[in-house]
């Protein structure tokens, strides 16, 4: 039977929002031992779905209609209070970023026995003892260790983990995931969605999932929704929405996954356009009390990108691939080796380098500067390297159009702009300067999938008008796939492993490059 | 835009700019209303409030009308809050927008300076400096804009330590744009609002440090401000406690006006953390 039943809800937003209802008349239901995944976009509702059913609706959020019942008790009629004993007991939920769910000044031993102590009143050292089991039970290396230490002392995949122990401390019906596995590197995302799938299981427990990447729904998901604008247009099983999707945003949706299929090889110039010799950079921490060890960023990386063509450098969280994009646009320095841009080595001063390499940064709403007209972010870098004020306006609207924007949208505040609109900027921006290459650092990584498949495509686009030579940083091997032509895997801040990047999807040869390509979401469904 | 609707919806700010409006109508009408100086001789000393119909508000021990001192101050207090502000947030943005921006020995530097400031009381420290330089309307201005910069600086620093390292300046270093154009366009414009707020704290503490000054009859004797008129109550305040009271008054809801618009301000400008409260 089915634990958690949403019918009809229907949760106005606030007057003067951009539409009337955050959702509308969604009905969805959960039941014992099943995986519901609520798939959408960003401003789908499905978020706010979610907080719904725990009772955590934002202020200014209002239920307008509709009802909700966990085990055929009405949610909606309870008190504050009633609520606080429902929460956490008996509806669970996991967050999106472990790191701010968890109290920052708390052991995690303590913050798990709290549950039962709050809940149950249990006394301390029962509490721990069930503390230590839950632990053990979400597979932590040292769980006796694990009790004792501060959130910030655990990696982004111990932290999520310590959550979900959390989440299932006191065995509850409903457990509500919000994007777990979003913060997380590819390989940690393989292995916390294989625990929540495997608790699940043990615990039949009845799991909606949030979440944006299709990937993951294959992994894991019995039942799909699919929301968009609040509203959910299509539900189904797993298999068929998958494979057999009747709604079209379904289907723009899935054909906007991308694949791991590389693109047919290019004839590449054998010019050399930027080459990094046995770049080395450390990050020494100084402190009054007691130095931690030195943090090598970057070990002795060489990588080569020809003119003309797409290098992407693939690496989980701490691989050195940012400082890479940092040091060779000139941000950072390095402690050794030497980059050389067109034959000559990176030069130090800003406006000089400004010309040679730009960058496209990962966040479009913190790349540009709220309180200036996107029209002149763009213009100021050719007028600051001398070009004529009104010749560098003209050459923004043309740079506009180029990137497929309204000309006359240079006016305009880039709030107004949308997510993808707003990189469209940023690569607008960094073209201005007419660079040698381009660095992006995960420029995709923060957009929705079917505006991420867009600008893909304009760079691609862009790459076969003007040559750009592209030096391409992700944590996506599928968007890597896309776009590159050849692939630097780096792994704490050494090269594993460079080539083509048909021939190292197809046939890796280092063990890390392997396990990166196996813990592809959904690779059975998409394909490799 | 946004902002100056919030601003214009906010009770508390109409309240605080009807108050400064009120504040600064008495100080433009003092020439009209009190043509005649307001510090010359006008009748019988120590008139209750009233007894007289000539003088509405009494007279003082030396037998001025308290009501033309009371709307020439009027000027004199707002002039002072306004120049003495703005001399001790220039001179903190200066300060802080360095120090913040290269950070390093720069930072170190310059943070010292201000800590230097702010260990000295700055009511011990004006008054050195009005003991020093003499006691003109301009030096006791200047005094208590040079006391009052350093948590204005190390607001803007903080402002400034955080904003540095965002996408958007990162993207303008890669530009080629210079350090200038990186803090007075990208980082300021930005880092403003809070700092904006922080001056109408500023406003007020200036006003009142005038006054406490006036008080100590340490302020310049030759302009009829709120603050000299307390002063000269001191000696009278058990029988005759309407000449000080007066003037205080005055002061109160000035600096009540003052923090009213600096709130409604604070709400407009930062409404994430108006909306939490």
């Amino acid at each position: 039977m089915s634990r958690l039943v949403v019918e009809g809800l229907t949760i106005r937003l606030p007057p003067g929002a951009d539409r009337e209802n955050a959702i509308e008349d969604v009905s969805l239901s959960v039941a014992a031992g099943e995986i519901l995944c609520v798939v959408g976009e960003s401003g789908s509702g499905k978020s706010v779905t979610a907080s719904a059913v725990m009772g955590l609706l934002a202020p200014g959020l209002s239920i307008a209609a509709g009802s909700m019942a966990l085990s055929g008790e009405d949610l909606r009629a309870q008190s504050p209070e009633a609520w606080r004993a429902v929460r956490g007991r008996r509806i669970a939920m996991v967050f999106q970023e472990p790191m701010t769910a968890l109290n920052p000044l708390m052991s995690v031993g303590a913050q798990i026995s709290e549950m039962w102590r709050v809940h149950m009143n249990l006394d301390a050292r029962e509490a721990e003892r069930r503390a230590l089991a839950a632990l053990r039970e979400v597979n932590l290396p040292d769980p006796e260790g694990a009790l004792r230490a501060f959130p910030h002392e655990l990696s982004g995949g111990q932290r999520q983990r310590v959550m979900i122990a959390m989440a299932l401390a006191l065995e509850p019906e409903v457990l509500v995931c919000d994007e777990p596995t979003t913060a997380l590197d590819v390989t940690t995302q393989a292995q916390v969605l294989a625990l929540i799938k495997d608790l699940q299981r043990r615990h039949g427990t009845a799991v909606m999932f949030i979440t944006h990447d299709f990937g993951v729904v294959a992994e894991i998901a019995d039942r799909v929704a699919v929301m968009r604008l609040g509203r959910v247009v299509e539900e189904g099983t797993a298999r068929e929405v998958l494979t057999r999707p009747r709604h079209d945003y379904t289907q723009a949706l899935l054909a906007a996954v991308p694949g791991l299929h590389a693109p047919t090889a290019r004839v590449l110039s054998p010019d050399v356009v930027l080459q990094v010799r046995g770049l080395t950079k450390t990050y020494v921490s100084r402190g009054l009390f007691r130095r931690r060890k030195p943090v090598r960023a970057l070990d002795d990386v060489s990588v080569k990108l020809k003119r003309g063509a797409t290098l992407a450098v693939v690496g989980e969280s701490g691989s050195g691939k940012s400082t890479l994009a940092r040091c060779v646009v000139g941000l950072l320095g390095s402690d050794g080796g030497q980059i050389v841009i067109g034959g000559a080595p990176l030069p130090k001063r800003r406006r000089d380098a400004a010309r040679l390499v730009q960058m496209v940064f990962q966040d479009p709403y913190a790349s540009l500067n709220p309180r200036r007209r996107a029209g002149a972010q763009v213009a100021q870098g050719p007028i600051a390297a001398g070009t004529p004020a009104a010749k560098a306006i003209q050459e923004t609207r043309d740079l506009f159009a180029l990137v497929g924007l309204d000309p006359e949208s240079v006016g305009r505040y880039p709030h107004e702009f949308s997510g993808g609109q707003r990189q469209r900027i940023g690569i607008a921006r960094a073209l201005a300067m007419k660079p040698e290459v381009l660095v992006a650092d995960e420029p995709v990584s923060a957009l929705d999938v079917s505006v991420q498949a867009q600008v893909l495509a304009l760079l691609r686009d862009l790459q076969a008008r003007l040559g750009l030579s592209i030096l391409f940083i992700t944590h996506d091997l599928r968007v890597a796939a896309q776009l590159c032509d050849e692939v630097a895997v780096m792994r704490n801040g050494v090269v594993e492993e460079t080539g083509p990047i048909g021939a190292v999807f197809a046939d890796p040869q280092s063990a890390y490059t392997r396990s990166l390509i196996d813990a592809i979401p959904g690779r059975a469904l998409f394909g490799v | 835009m946004r902002a100056a609707k919030a601003y214009l919806r906010s009770p508390a700010a109409l309240m605080g700019t009807a108050i400064l409006f009120a504040v600064l109508v008495m100080g433009l009408g003092a020439n009209f209303l009190y043509p005649a100086d307001p510090l010359g001789l006008a009748g019988r000393p120590l008139q209750w409030p009233g007894a007289d119909p000539r003088f509405p508000l009494g007279t003082d021990p030396s037998g001025r009308d308290i009501a033309a001192q009371l709307f020439h101050g009027a000027r004199i207090s707002l002039l002072i809050g306004v120049v003495a502000t703005s001399i001790a947030v220039v001179i903190g943005i200066a300060i802080g927008a360095l120090a913040g921006f290269y950070g390093g020995i720069v930072d170190t530097l310059l943070m010292r300076v201000t800590e230097a400031f702010q260990t000295l009381p700055n009511f011990l420290l004006l008054l050195v400096l009005v003991a020093v330089f003499g006691s003109t309307m301009e030096t006791v201005t200047v005094a208590i804009g040079l006391v009052s910069w350093p948590p204005v600086a190390r607001l803007t620093r903080a402002e400034f330590l955080t904003l540095r390292t965002r996408d958007f300046v990162q993207a303008c270093r890669v530009q080629g744009l210079g350090d200038a154009h990186l803090i007075l366009r990208e980082v300021l414009p930005n880092a403003l609002p809070p700092v904006i707020v922080y001056a109408s704290v500023v406003m007020a503490v200036a006003i009142l440090l005038e006054s406490a000054l006036a008080f100590l009859q340490l302020s310049d004797p030759n302009v009829p401000s709120w603050g000299n008129l307390i002063g000269l109550g001191r000696s009278v305040l058990r029988t005759e406690w309407y000449v000080s009271a007066i003037p205080g008054v005055a002061i109160l809801l000035t600096i009540l006006g003052v923090s009213l618009v600096g709130q409604g301000l604070n709400d407009a400008l930062n409404p994430r953390l108006a909306s939490g409260r």
